[in-house]
């Protein structure tokens, strides 16, 4: 199956979690300034080793950069 | 009347410190992490600056990005204070801020709608709108605004803990051009005003804070300068200055000359 991530087009397993996601990407799940939001809603930290990708989700994976 | 024996500029950060949304800033200077050459040009700007404050933002996560932001300005003991810069709409700016608050860890956010991309100006009813639905989520709501007396009393009402005029456009460096507007809001504010946007260098900060602004936020002014780290310091030096200028109490401006030596004794020749 495959998701929208950042806008392009990514293979993922079926019954992927967020946090494996964001694994896979090498993204620190621990870190701070790192957020996720799925079909442009917030998936707060304490739910993404739970929450799994539908098939043709939108995901933006967002990290802090400097800026304002 | 008899002159205050105290050194006036312990009033500046120890008597007189700046409260936003109840809590305490050791500086009155906040400033945006943006345009700065590298990290470590980053962190010694914000120790020569003395900010209490500084902005972060969020972007798509770049596999070629080296090195956490976060874990420099934690090291930097700073406050954060993230942006929805490159929102243009009330939805994606408060799906920005909950992003942020997710990322971060805080409440605080510089809100910012943005209307045009060639002025950056804010788009006031977008701005209006998602202020009051992300003050009803719980967040402290700092608005980047226009200098418009009736917007920023409009945001105050919806709840804001501080409004935030600009002086001119973001990064154009033209300091304060309607100093007028500028001092009607600073005037009937209820909350802590920040000149945002528009510090081309130390006097257009001071400037701000003589017309009795609560604080400034720069960005391009520093990190753009030819050596951000001296103007980091000028420009505190500028805040500190300006702020102790308003607390001071200016003379009035007069058509005419006043003589300071009096004519009394003149002697006739």
């Amino acid at each position: 199956m495959t998701i929208q991530l950042n806008g392009e087009e990514r293979a993922i397993a079926p019954g992927t979690t967020v946090l494996a996601l964001l694994d896979v990407l090498d993204v620190p799940g621990g870190a701070r300034g790192v957020a996720v939001a799925v079909d442009a809603e917030v998936v707060p930290r304490g739910e993404w080793e739970t929450t799994t990708l539908d098939d043709g989700a939108r995901v933006e994976v967002l990290r802090a950069i400097q800026g304002g | 009347m008899t002159p205050r024996m105290a050194h006036a500029t312990d009033t500046v950060t120890a008597a007189d410190p700046l409260v936003i949304a109840g809590v305490e800033l050791r500086s009155r200077l906040l400033l945006g992490t943006g345009g700065f050459r590298s990290l470590e040009h980053m962190a010694a700007a914000i120790e020569a600056s003395g900010t209490a404050l500084v902005t972060v933002a969020l972007r798509r996560i770049d596999p070629a990005a080296r090195g956490s932001i976060v874990d420099v300005l934690d090291a930097a003991q700073v406050r954060l204070l993230p942006n929805t810069a490159g929102c243009h709409t009330a939805r994606d700016a408060v799906l920005t801020a909950k992003l942020a608050r997710e990322a971060f860890g805080t409440d605080w956010v510089k809100l910012e709608v943005i209307g045009d991309d060639r002025t950056l100006l804010p788009d006031a009813p977008a701005l209006l709108e998602a202020a009051e639905e992300l003050v009803d989520a719980g967040f402290v709501v700092l608005p980047y605004t226009n200098d418009d007396p009736i917007l920023a009393r409009r945001l105050e009402d919806v709840g804001c803990a501080a409004v935030m005029p600009l002086g001119s456009p973001i990064g154009s460096g033209m300091g304060l051009l309607n100093p007028y507007n500028l001092r009607l809001i600073q005037e009937r504010a209820g909350v802590p005003v920040i000149l945002d946007a528009g510090v081309g260098t130390t006097s257009d900060a001071a400037l701000a804070m003589e017309l009795g602004y609560d604080a400034v936020l720069c960005a391009s002014a520093v990190s753009r300068a030819d050596d951000p780290v001296a103007m980091a310091h000028a420009i505190r030096l500028g805040i500190e200055g300006g702020r102790l200028a308003y607390r001071a109490g200016r003379i009035p401006r007069r058509l005419h000359a006043l003589a300071s030596t009096p004519d009394d004794g003149i002697p006739a020749f």
